[in-house]
Formats: structure tokens, sequence, C-alpha cells
């Protein structure tokens, strides 16, 4: 066997092994992307709601067009069809129903659930005081709660329970069902039974709505959706529909510009061995070393072709005349170098703890270095001396006239990088937009209208929170109470406006056993019930339902969760108590006080400080998780940076010429700040991570430039090479600026611009630092 | 969550809203609604089968026109009442529970009665009920009932009394035979 032969035979073998891996790995598109890979205990709270939290899974829906009438029927019906699906938890439309059936659920269980029941509660002066309240109450509105209980419920226990819960927004009402506050637009709330991290169950649920929609709306209505699942299946469409968009244009245009230069097919094909063997080990790395691949991992992919076709370029463009070796000797050293600062910029990002950005550091490190390898080692064996034997003479000529021409450009062009400088300086403050939010992918309209149908809705948004965790359902029931006993006393002090606990509905065990063990037989409970209605104008003899009920609850079974079954208090009890693996935890959503005031997370922390409860404020998380991102990204890109500079002062050995070399790739970096600024981009960690990425990659062209006043002069074929190097880099990158995901548009419209101005201000730069 | 809509709907369905505010109905509704409002001091008897004596309850109310009146109740328990357009609250033991009236049209069309009443707003209250006016304009009354099936459920009749613009007393006569009568004697006119 030849050695060609050999050498192709390791490489189909390496190629095939790398798909068979591609084939098992595991592809997602799911927010995981952006969840940081190691949080902290808080962090990880956001991200299990973020994941299967009830908010997660609720869907909102609008019914709009036609007339009230038909929008409150269509409501009806698609309520009736959805409610039987079991795809959903829970279908609200306003309509009334179900109310009873909870209300007698909490009566009929009162004194197992009323937090008030203890032993205090049934003595002469526990009564006297509890009656006399029932009885005040009576004078207030309210009191026509309490009015149709009083005989059987004369110490207001179902008061107690209800009166916890908070009234809350509602929704408007038209016509019977829930409408939006100007009435146009019918309203339901759906909760899907698959987690909001299900994206196919979400879609599911998404689709069975439109579905029922269509078959029970009559002409003339519009189905408005929104919800964290509508938005979680839109992405995923967007970033598979993107993946292959983008890799096709990308590739399409590559191969066109290479057609045209090479005029042979066979070498365009040899010349995509390494893009292509670069793009299969990007994918074989990141599976191997994350098990799962991002979709916007491999949506970079465009980007990655731009970059590693530039080695097989230089190789088929500069080796023609020389001849193979010479070129391995004379050029090699430098695309070495060039291949050497693109590593730096990408292995930087692969410390990072955004989950995303790492993973786009593998992938593009291991696709580049592995289409040097493939370059320098197996296309020589396989092209043979079959290289561009096109005289590169004319093209050649072209470029050198611009870049002489360009040369005169370059007070003009030093004026304008100044003028950037200041610009920057004076909007440093202004940059980077502060939140994660503007890495989604929800569009503006969609977010308006989740807004619209949140916001009629008094959909809940869960800001505030309070975890603890037990071993067991028991003990976390019993965290959650103890935890309650704190929050209790925050809502006298007015700093809550109350709290959600599932330990309202289902109490612990303990819980239940005291409050049984704390009720009196009707022997006992006659002559005490006597003594305290001695001066209240209520007779005893009115209360015997009451001493009945109380005897009857001795003998009740204490509440487990599926006595719940079938009403809202289950849904209350699961959203809120969650079993983990080997550990449940108990949410406590606060509310914040009445009167409009704010929580106050210190004065939270500090009334929970000592316990095991956890105060967790979701938007402070978010916007820390952003600003460690953040601070992360500029610490890495600072260290890229750093790597890169100190890997040019070694093999340059001449402050001079690495003051040439950098010069233009910092003020490239300076004018792709200002412009994209300038054109109203909005700016966030992954336009930073470009600006790594200008250094990373121009710095090849600043090298080649180096290169060339070392040798003496420029060759025509080095100057081709690289402006068709830049191309196809400019062309990659570029591609991924139309994408709509925030993360591949802003490494996009960074890195595109930034490859060019690399080149041309290198051309402008270089040369006049060195040899003259 | 369902529960809080549970717990507010089951205490407007309850809701006994009493309130401040005719010969000529018409005539009657235009002085009504020249009254621009001002601060009462109230007293509440509630008398309830099941007890022995009347509940009274005593304390200030401030109507604003034409849609903000505040009830403040001092005995026999601290208690604010709020009813501000469609919005109406009640705070007590610092508990708030605030409650839309847009979304349930029975406890609308029962506060309509008292805001329909107070600002002379004729169409408003017959929307729900039927009307009927006896005395003169010195010393009037003005009775109505329910037409709506819901609002009978819960009250029989509103009787409103009263001298010129200003209402004296209103008394609710509940489904069930309770009653509720209050009386109103304004502390300061505007």
């Amino acid at each position: 066997m030849s050695r060609r032969a050999r050498a192709f035979l390791l490489w189909a073998l390496a190629m095939l092994a790398g798909a068979a891996i591609v084939w098992n790995s595991r592809f997602t598109a799911d927010m995981s992307f952006f969840l940081p890979s190691t949080p902290s205990a808080e962090q990880q709270v956001l991200i299990d709601q973020l994941k299967e939290g009830v908010v997660s899974r609720l869907l909102m829906v609008g019914i709009e067009g036609g007339d009230g009438a038909q929008r409150a029927a269509a409501s009806r019906a698609l309520r009736e069809r959805l409610a039987a699906r079991p795809a959903f938890v829970s279908v609200q439309n306003g309509e009334a129903g179900s109310i009873a059936a909870e209300r007698d659920l909490l009566f009929a269980r009162r004194y197992l659930l009323s937090p008030a029941v203890g032993p205090q509660r049934f003595t002469v002066d526990g009564l006297r005081d509890a009656i006399s309240g029932s009885i005040d109450l009576l004078a207030s509105p309210a009191g026509m709660l309490v009015k149709p209980f009083l005989t059987r419920d004369p110490t207001g226990e179902l008061y107690e329970l209800v009166s916890n819960l908070n009234g809350g927004t509602q929704p408007a009402m038209r016509d019977g069902v829930w409408a939006s506050r100007d009435g146009s637009r019918a309203l339901l709330l759906l909760q899907t039974r698959a987690l909001g991290s299900d994206t196919d169950g979400q879609e599911a649920a998404i689709a069975a709505i439109r579905a029922d929609f269509a078959a029970a709306a009559g002409d003339g209505l519009r189905l408005v959706l929104s919800g964290p699942g509508r938005f979680a299946v839109e992405a995923r469409a967007t970033i598979k529909d993107e993946v292959s968009r983008l890799s096709m244009i990308g590739t399409l245009a590559i191969v066109a510009v290479l057609l045209v230069v090479y005029r042979s097919p066979r070498l365009v094909g040899l010349g995509l061995l390494p893009v292509a063997s670069g793009a299969l080990a990007g994918v074989v790395a990141v599976s191997l070393a994350f098990g799962t691949v991002f979709g916007i991992t491999v949506g970079f992919g465009s980007a990655l072709i731009g970059e590693a076709v530039d080695y097989s370029i230089y190789y088929f463009v500069q080796s023609g005349r020389l001849g193979v070796d010479a070129w391995r000797e004379r050029f090699w050293p430098t695309i070495r170098l060039g291949v050497a600062t693109s590593l730096c910029g990408f292995g930087a990002l692969m410390l990072s703890g955004f989950p995303g950005l790492a993973q786009l550091g593998l992938y593009a490190l291991s696709g580049v270095l592995t289409a040097a390898l493939v370059t320098r080692w197996l296309l020589p064996q396989l092209a043979g001396d079959a290289a561009a034997t096109r005289d590169p003479g004319p093209a050649g000529r072209r470029l050198r006239a611009a870049f002489a021409a360009l040369r005169r450009l370059r007070w003009p062009l030093l004026a304008l990088a100044v003028a950037a400088f200041a610009y920057l300086g004076q909007q440093r403050d202004r940059l980077w937009q502060p939140d994660l939010s503007v890495l989604s992918t929800v569009s503006a309209e969609a977010a308006a209208v989740d807004g619209a149908l949140r916001a009629d809705l008094g959909a809940p948004d869960a800001r505030y929170l309070v975890v603890v965790a037990g071993a067991d359902r028991e003990a976390a029931l019993q965290a959650a109470e103890r935890a309650g006993q704190r929050l209790d006393r925050l809502v006298a002090d007015g700093l809550i406006g109350g709290y959600d606990t599932p330990a309202r509905f289902l109490p612990s065990r303990a819980a239940q056993a005291a409050r049984l063990a704390s009720l009196p037989a009707p022997d006992e409970l006659r002559p005490r019930l006597r003594a305290a209605l001695a001066d209240l104008p209520l007779a005893a003899d009115k209360l015997e339902p009451f001493v009945d009920a109380v005897d009857a609850a001795r003998r009740q079974a204490p509440i487990e969760r599926a006595d719940l079954d079938g009403s809202a208090l289950a849904l209350a009890v699961d959203s809120l108590l969650l079993p983990r693996a080997d550990t449940w935890s108990v949410l406590l959503p606060l509310r914040p006080p009445a009167g409009g005031a704010d929580v106050d997370p210190a004065a939270l922390r500090a009334a929970l400080a000592g316990s095991d409860a956890l105060f967790i404020d979701m938007k402070g998380e978010f916007d820390t998780l952003y600003a460690d991102y953040l601070g992360e990204a500029v610490a890495l890109s600072g260290a890229g940076l750093l790597a890169i500079v100190l890997l040019l002062a070694v093999t340059l050995r001449s402050p001079r010429r690495l003051a040439a070399v950098l010069l233009p790739l910092v003020v490239a970096v300076a004018l792709v700040v200002a412009g994209l600024h300038l054109a109203g981009e909005r700016l966030h960690l992954l336009h930073l991570v470009g600006l790594l990425l200008i250094v990373a990659v121009g710095s090849n062209y600043a090298l080649f430039f180096d290169h060339l006043e070392q040798a003496g002069g420029a060759d025509d074929e080095t100057l081709v090479a690289m402006g068709l190097a830049n191309l196809t880099t400019t062309i990659g990158f570029g591609t991924l600026g139309l994408s709509s995901v925030p993360v591949l548009h802003a490494v996009g419209v960074t890195v595109g611009p930034g490859a060019v101005l690399a080149l041309l201000l290198s051309a402008v730069v270089v040369p006049r630092g060195t040899a003259r | 969550m369902t529960l809080s809509r549970f717990a507010a709907g089951l205490l407007i369905a309850c809701l006994a809203l009493p309130a401040a505010a005719a010969f000529d109905i018409g005539q009657l509704m235009a002085d009504l609604a020249r009254h621009k409002g001002g601060r009462a001091k109230f007293v509440e008897k509630k008398y309830i089968a099941l007890l022995d004596k009347p509940v009274v309850a005593t304390g200030e109310m401030t109507y604003t026109a034409p849609d903000r009146l505040e009830k403040l109740t001092l005995t026999p328990k601290p208690e604010r009442l709020l009813l501000e357009r469609d919005q109406l609250s009640i705070e007590r033991d610092r508990r708030k529970l605030t409650i839309n009236l847009a979304a349930q049209p029975e406890a609308l069309a029962f506060v309509d009665s008292i805001r329909g009443t107070l600002s002379g707003d004729r169409s408003a209250l017959e929307r729900n009920y039927a009307l009927h006016l006896a005395g003169t304009a010195d010393k009037w009354v003005l009775t109505l009932l329910p037409s709506d099936q819901k609002i009978a459920a819960l009250v029989l009749r509103i009787t409103v009394s009263g001298s010129g613009n200003q209402v004296r007393q209103i008394e609710y006569l509940q489904a069930d035979g309770d009653r509720s009568v209050l009386s109103i004697d304004p502390v300061e006119l505007r």
C-alpha cells in the first residue's frame, strides 16, 4: 500500500469512527445552553423552576375576533375539549364550577388544616375569643363569608383558611368567562403535564390546543398563544432551521468562491476535506466532552467552515509555484502561528462556566486544529503536485495595487481610529446591555403578546421564593411549617404580604396529629362552650352542630396527598412540593406587601438567617447569573488576548514587530465596536467574545504581512491567498450575522467585519511598522 | 391561583355592601348627582336570626363623586373598605383582599346599587333594579327591587331614604330574612 493510500485509509477510518460517535450523540436546542454548568444552590432552584416549575408549564391562550358571545362560546368549547386531554393538568377559563368542591373539601377537613387549631383554641378563653371574633366579623361585609357556616364553624376555621389566600388580581369577566380588560379577547390559562424542559411535550400540547381550537372555534376567531413552552418550541425550531440554512448558505458561498478561483472541482473537493474533517471533529469532541451537543454549537459550523478552509487555500495558492516542500518551509511556520493564535482565542472560551460558550470554544478549537493538521499532513499526500497551477498574477497585481492605494489612506484611517476610541471612551457606560434577556430568541412582538396576556390573566411571576428541603415528604412539610412560622412574623410586620405553602392544604402528619389531639370530646366541649358564650349574643344550644363537627373530626383520618386529587388544591400542593432524587424540596412563593411596596431582599435574608430556609430573588438570580457570565467573559477574553500576545512576543522576538502586528487588530476591534454601537446593535457578552475572535482570527493576516516584510516583499501568491482566505472567513462569520439567534448573530456581526478590517488595517500598518 | 379566586369569589358571593346617597325619580337623581361627596359617621346594625341581639358596627365613611367610597369601621374591629372604580378592597387583621368587580357581575350589580344612588346614576340603577320612589324632596324613600334572579337570591330589597341630596339610611333585606340597617350622619359636606 502506498504512503498516500495508507494516509487516506487512516483518515477515512477516523472519519468513520467520528461519524459513528456523531450518529449516537444527543442534540438539544433547549435553554440549558444558557444555564450555569456549576450552579450555586440559588441558581439550582432557578434552573429547576425553569425546567419543571409550574410557571414554566403555564400556557396562556387568547381568543380574538368575532363578538363577545362567540369568543365566550369558543372559550367554553375549547376548555371542554382540552380538559379531556391528559396533556393538561388544568384548564381554566373562569367558568364557575369547581369552587364549591374546594370549599367543601376545606370545610370538611378544617380541624386538620387550620393553623389556629391547638389546645388553646378549645379552652373557655380560646373559644370566647374565636367566637366573638366571628360575631365581630358578621358586622363586616366579609362577615357574609362566615354566616352560613356559623353554627358548624363558630370559631371561624374556614375563614382562617381562606383569608390566608390572596385575592390577587383576577382576570376580567365577560359573558361568563375570563377576558382581557378591554374585552377584546377571551382568555384561558393552561398548565401542561409536560415539564417546561420537555420541548417535545410542550410542542405536542401546543399542537393539541391549535387542533382543538380549529375544531371548536367558529369562523373569524383567531388564537393567540404564549408562555415559556411556546418560546422553547419556537427557539428550537428557529435553531434547527438556522443550523441547516446557515451552514448551507456558508458552504455554497465558499464553494462558489473557490470554484471561481481554482476552476477545478477536484481542487475544491480536496480543499473541503480539512473543513469536513474539522466540522466532524468539532461535533465529536463536544459530544465526548459534554454528552450533549447544543444546536447553537452546530450552528456555529458556518463560521468554522469559513475559518478552516483558509489553510487549504494557503496551501493550494502558495504551493503551486514553490512545490510542497518549499511551502512547508517558507509558509507553514506562519500558518502554524496563525493556527496557534486562533486556538488561544477559542481555547479561552472552553474555560467558561457558561456551557454554551464552553461548547462553542471546544467545537471551534477541535475543528480548527483538525483542519490545520489535515491540511499539513494529509492534503499534500492526496493532492500531490496537482495544486493550483493557475497563475495568480493578475489578481495578485490588482491586490498589490489596492493595498498600495490603501496605504495612502493611512492617516485618514488612523484619524478614524482615534475618533472611534474617543467615541468609545465617551460611550463606555452605555455600550453593554446589562441583562440576560438580550440572549433570548423571543422576538419583541412575541414578548409584547406575552406581556399583554400575562397582565390580563394576572399569571404569577413568582419572583421571590423561599426554599426548604427534607429527606422525605414528611420532613419537607415539617420544614415548610417551620419556615412558615418565621414568614408569619414577617407578614405580621408587614415585610411581606403573604406566602403560599403546600402545608396549607397538606400539613405534615405531625401537625395534623397535634391538631387532632387538641380536639375535645363533646362532654368536655359543651361546658366550656357554655362558659365561653355567657356574655355573647349567641346561645350555646344553637352550636350543637359545632360540638358534633368537632367530635366527628376527632375520628378523621389524616389528610393524604391522594385526598386532594381532582381539586385545585392538589395542583397547588404538587407545584410547591417537589420530589427530587434523594430529597424533597418545598417552594414557598412570597407575595409583596400590601400597598405596592417591594419585598426587601436584605430584610428577608436577615429574617431567615440561622434557619435552613433559602431566600431566592429569581430576577436577582438572573441578573447575577448574567453579570457572572459577563465578568467571566471579560476575564477569559483578557486571558485569551494575553495568551495571544505572549505567543506572538515569544515568536516574533521584536517589540516593534509585535506592536505592528497588534495595532491593526486593536484598531479593528475599536472600529467594530464603535460601528455596531452606532448602528444601534445591543452589545452583549457574545459581541465581547467576538472581539476576542477578531484578534485570534485577524492576527493571521497581520502575521502574513509581517512575514512578507521579513521576506523582503510581498509575492502575488500570498496576497491572493490572504485575500481569498479573508473572503471565506468573512463569508463564514458573516453568514452567522444573518441568524436570528442572538448568540450566533452577535459573533457573526462582530467577527465578519472585524476580519475584513483586520486584513485592510494590517495591509496599511504592518509594512510601515517594519521594513521601511 | 385558583384558590385565591375562590376566596374572592366566596366573599363576593355573599357580599353585603352598605353605603351612603328622590317624588320624581329623575328629580331625585338630579339632586343626588349634584352631591359631590363628603364625610359622614355611620352606624350599621345587622339583625341576624341566629343571634340574640343585632351586631353593631360604627365608623366613618367618605364619598368622593363619582366612584370612590371609603368606609372605615372603628368598632367592633378596625377595618377599611375601599371602593374605587372597579376595585374593591377590604383590609382587616393586616390582611388585604382586593376584588376586581369587573370580574364579578353580581357583585358589580350590588355595588352599583350604592354607587348609582350616591352619584344619581339612574341608568346604572335600572340595569339591575326596579325603582320605586315615595315621599317628598325633603323626606324621600327609594326602593330598589332586583330584577336579576342571581341578585335576588342574595338580597330581596334595598331601601334608601334621605332628605334633599343627602342619603340618610340604607336598609338591606337579605334573602334569608336577615337584614342590615346603615344610618348615615353627615359631618362635612363638600
